[in-house]
């Protein structure tokens, strides 16, 4: 298994990304914004940060980006994606995912720990032939932006729900951001492309909060391409 | 910066774009500048003529007090700056500091008061930036901020916007950066009512032998400007504004404070760490106060040269700027390298490859002359050494203060019970949580953060590099500074030692921002001249040295000075990032205890303060002891004797048991008759603050070996105290919504 982390100019959380890709035991490199080639990579991750600025608003340029349009092409394929957090917004903004992001509902910007609640589709793509059933969980996993309420028109929620396209929401009381019926992280229909605005790279050694945030990336990791 | 501390960026009062002629009815140019005659005689004479527009705004920036120290830097000599861990001291752009397997921390605390009182969002967030510059300038990656803010009352609704400004743009431009804020402090008090106080420290991590100075080197290399573009903003800033008191008008000033652009930063940054781990910089210093002026003479003089720079060659963001302005210029996100001919296109292309400016716009001379050229003409040329070292020192005029001169304001009734007490300082802004401040910034980017804001009494970062971990404090209460500037100060340094004991950590290094008033005025003399050699003696005594700091003088309103504040930032090592401890109560039945030389009294406390009591007049700390005692709780914590560890602080032992157990949400049943038994009265033992007290909790059986003394055990779901006729129980629930209260009175700015 070999992840692709990409770099814009102004992410932030790309050697956290790779960091999170090494503990759980995968070959991982950068994949700077300018290059189209993904060769040999079998999983992209869109990290965190203020890809160039962010200061029209976040991921509008860095959907433009050539390594976007080749992550495009990768999802297009099959190939598995995550997007956190900036990579999340970038994914809204190239229409990778559903919906979009608001600025959060009290104008500011949120860094706390959080519980998020896995959807059961979500587990599915932790299951092994042995054990088809995985229950869902609830994870401890850091949040943390100004710009994270999910938006979507009720009709398109409807469907994402009935869809299985929902793949997190913050647990009873924690929806730090106001975001539509507490949905965290969605996929897109084909189920291989996810986004989630808290940081499951933020969740990966027990010293720094929780080892929680591995079951992201195995969920990503395990979505057959 | 080396000397061109922080604090500069608004322009105060007359432009120098609108330089006065010097007729009989009009202040001469060089007042306008804030240059005394006999400075400007001085001048004169080093040059053996008059200067030009282009060298007096050069020599008035060079010569303020913010660039040049002229009343602190005798002081500062006290201070010890040697240890066998020092990598690097002060007169670098920071201090540095050895951790093992050859890399090292560097840390700088720095100020940036006058332009965040003026406007708070964009002075707080260009003094993040600023310092976060001084330290990559090292070839550090940044790798934690940390701030110590002051402000007026809550209930002002001037403070209110500052703090919210303050917080928004410390967040704006740490979050945008991707270096995670991990602490820090905040005060309210009425003395910083009209002047804020905004310092912000930066740590980085570098491998020893790949950092860089800042020193100039090598006749014919080239000096290439990187990063943003050069604008007119911040003319002047630190001459006319910081270097002088806040007054009338203030605002008007608003439209020349620098706007940051973290974007750009971010890219300056990556740029500048790859250009040193590829090697083709042989120097680099960032531009802050007095813009290209301070950076490109500081360099000249610590390497002893020259430097030729033709500001044509600048990228400017107006065609039609002077060259004096060019060369004065504060804006943001600059850095400035010396580089050899040969490398300057690979520099370049790293430069473009990170889509920041790169400009080869001069060159290292061995003149010693700082010559300014404009096309190729000569339109500046000044002796280095007279430029960076030229200015008269002055010697300070104390004189000790007759009294208490900051007032007082009494806000709590004579006869209210330990119970309301308690609940009226834990709800006092000053000591209730600040979470409502720290969540608004990334306290995890970068995988480091082992302990979070709150969570122990000094942050933890881990350290896989050097396969150990750092903490880090910052600390310094103005009040009790100003009822005793020498045992004020021995008592911040103390605090920052006791923070970081609290996490098992051994101190390294200190860095320091020095904020006072006017020095030309005897009592902040006095202040000063007290707290810098409380300083020197502590650190001393305990063995620390201090590696780097900034001094922010003529910090003053219309209503007087601020309290003087020395803010002390400490960086300590421990072995192990697994192996430290919590302020939280951990575990239901575990024996507390206190450690230490704690003798508690009420004088200079929050409990004073709103009492309406405060007077000049501390205890003296037994520093020796202290240290004994730091040395005590981080063995105890390092060998996994304790369950927790809280440094007795604000607010005094009630406020730290309440903030012990509101954290684990374990109540407490506590008997203060040992502190009794020291002369303590029950309210002095309740309420009464003084350094050398840790509360700890654990197995009993670890405590005697610790000389440690038992005053009750961990449980239930109330914090109940015997304290003679002044005992009290107080739900733990109750005490944490009033320890929860800043939000509300935060966010009343908002409604």
């Amino acid at each position: 298994m070999r992840w692709g982390v990409l770099q814009f100019p102004g992410s932030c959380d790309e050697r956290d990304a790779l960091r999170a890709c090494t503990l759980s035991g995968d070959k991982v490199r950068l994949v700077w914004h300018e290059e189209r080639d993904l060769d040999g990579i079998d999983a992209v991750v869109i990290p965190g940060g203020f890809s160039y600025g962010d200061y029209l608003r976040a991921g509008a340029i860095a959907r433009f980006s050539p390594a976007m349009e080749a992550v495009g092409e990768f999802a297009a394929a099959g190939g598995p994606v995550l997007g956190i957090c900036n990579g999340f917004q970038v994914l809204c903004e190239a229409g990778l995912l559903p919906g979009a992001l608001l600025l959060n509902e009290d104008l500011r910007f949120h860094c706390r720990q959080l519980d998020l609640i896995e959807e059961s589709t979500t587990t599915v793509h932790l299951s092994t032939p042995e054990s088809a059933q995985v229950d869902s969980r609830t994870l401890s996993i850091p949040a943390k932006h100004g710009e994270g309420r999910y938006y979507a028109p009720d009709e398109m929620l409807d469907g994402l729900e009935a869809n299985g396209q929902v793949a997190y929401r913050y647990a009873p009381g924690q929806n730090p951001n106001g975001s539509a019926r507490d949905i965290a992280g969605v996929r897109n229909a084909a189920g291989n492309v996810l986004g989630l605005m808290p940081h499951p790279e933020h969740a990966v050694d027990p010293l720094t909060g929780s080892t929680d945030g591995l079951r992201v990336f195995q969920a990503v990791a395990g979505n057959p391409a | 910066m080396t000397r061109a501390g922080a604090d500069a960026g608004v322009d105060g009062g007359p432009s120098l774009t609108s330089l006065p002629s010097t007729g009989a009815e009009q202040p001469a140019a060089y007042e306008v500048l804030g240059l005394k005659e006999a400075e400007y005689l001085l001048i004169v004479e080093k040059l053996g003529r008059e200067p030009n527009d282009v060298e007096l705004a050069m020599f008035s920036l060079l010569w303020s007090e913010h660039c040049a120290y002229k009343h602190s830097r005798k002081l500062l000599r006290r201070l010890p700056t040697e240890g066998e861990r020092v990598v690097m001291g002060p007169g670098e752009n920071a201090g540095a500091v050895a951790i093992g397997n050859g890399h090292a921390v560097a840390f700088k605390v720095e100020s940036h008061n006058h332009p965040s009182a003026v406007e708070p969002f964009q002075g707080a967030a260009t003094g993040v930036g600023g310092i976060l510059r001084d330290v990559f300038a090292l070839g550090a990656r940044p790798i934690a901020i940390l701030d110590s803010l002051r402000f007026g009352e809550i209930d002002s609704v001037r403070s209110r916007h500052l703090l919210d400004g303050a917080v928004r743009g410390i967040g704006h431009y740490g979050n945008s950066i991707g270096v995670p804020n991990i602490g820090g402090e905040i005060y309210f008090e009425a003395p910083y009512e009209h002047n804020c106080l905004v310092n912000a420290m930066c740590v980085g991590l570098a491998k020893t032998d790949e950092m860089v100075r800042a020193a100039a080197a090598g006749v014919g290399n080239a000096v290439v400007l990187m990063g943003a573009s050069t604008g007119r903003d911040g003319i002047g800033g630190a001459s006319v504004l910081a270097s002088a008191e806040l007054g009338e008008g203030d605002e008007a000033k608003r439209p020349t404070v620098q706007i940051g652009d973290p974007f750009e930063e971010s890219k300056v940054l990556e740029c500048c760490l790859e250009l040193l781990e590829k090697g083709l910089l042989v120097s680099l210093q960032d531009l802050g106060a007095a813009g290209l002026t301070s950076s490109a003479s500081e360099m000249a003089s610590a390497g002893g040269v020259g430097i030729d720079l033709d500001v044509a060659r600048v990228p400017l963001r107006e065609a039609d700027m002077e060259p004096f302005e060019i060369m004065v210029s504060e804006s943001q996100e600059r850095m400035l390298g010396v580089v050899e001919p040969a490398r300057v296109a690979e520099v370049i292309a790293v430069c473009e490859k990170w889509q920041t400016g790169a400009a080869e716009i001069g060159v290292v001379t061995d003149s010693g002359q700082m010559r300014v050229l404009r096309d190729g003409t000569l339109v500046g040329e000044m002796p280095v050494e007279a430029l960076v070292d030229g200015c008269p020192l002055y010697d300070l005029d104390p004189a000790e203060p007759e009294g208490w001169i900051y007032g007082n304001r009494t806000t709590l009734r004579e006869e209210a019970t330990s119970e309301e007490i308690l609940l009226a300082l834990l709800a006092a802004p000053s000591v209730a949580s600040k979470r409502w401040a720290f969540e608004q910034y990334d306290s995890v980017v970068g995988s480091r953060t082992v302990r979070r804001p709150e969570s122990a009494d000094a942050a933890v970062l881990q350290i896989p590099e050097a396969g150990n971990a750092i903490a880090v404090s910052i600390d310094g209460n103005g009040r009790r500074v100003a009822c005793d500037p020498y045992a004020g100060t021995v008592e911040a340094v103390l605090e920052c030692a006791q923070n970081l004991a609290c996490v098992g950590a051994e101190p390294l290094g200190v860095t320091n921002c020095l904020n006072f008033g006017n020095p030309e005025k005897p009592i902040s003399a006095w202040q000063l001249d007290r707290a810098v050699s409380a300083l020197a003696d502590t650190c001393e005594a305990l063995g620390v040295p201090v590696v780097g700091g900034n001094v922010s003088l003529y910090n003053e309103g219309p209503e007087g000075p601020i309290y003087p504040t020395p803010v002390v930032g400490m960086v300590g090592e421990l072995p192990d990032p697994a192996v430290t401890a919590g302020s939280a109560f951990a575990r239901e039945g575990d024996a507390i205890a206190l450690l230490g030389p704690f003798s508690p009294s009420l004088a200079g406390t929050e409990l004073a303060k709103q009492r309406g009591e405060l007077d000049m007049g501390l205890p003296r700390s037994d520093i020796t002891a202290v240290a004994a005692a730091c040395t005590a709780v981080r063995d105890a914590i390092r060998n996994g004797k304790l369950s927790s560890a809280h440094d007795i602080s604000d607010g005094g032992l009630a406020c730290a048991l309440a903030e012990s157990a509101i954290a684990s949400g374990l109540g407490c049943r506590v008997d203060v008759q040992p502190l009794r038994e020291r002369g303590c009265s029950p309210e002095d033992a309740l309420f009464g603050e003084g350094t050398g007290g840790f509360l700890i909790s654990g197995d009993r059986d670890s405590f005697d070996s610790l000389g440690a003394i038992p005053i009750g055990e961990v449980g239930g779901s109330t914090i109940e105290v015997a304290a003679g006729d002044r005992s009290f129980t107080v739900g733990v629930g109750a005490a944490e919504s009033a320890w929860r209260s800043l939000s509300s009175q935060a966010e009343a700015a908002r409604r």
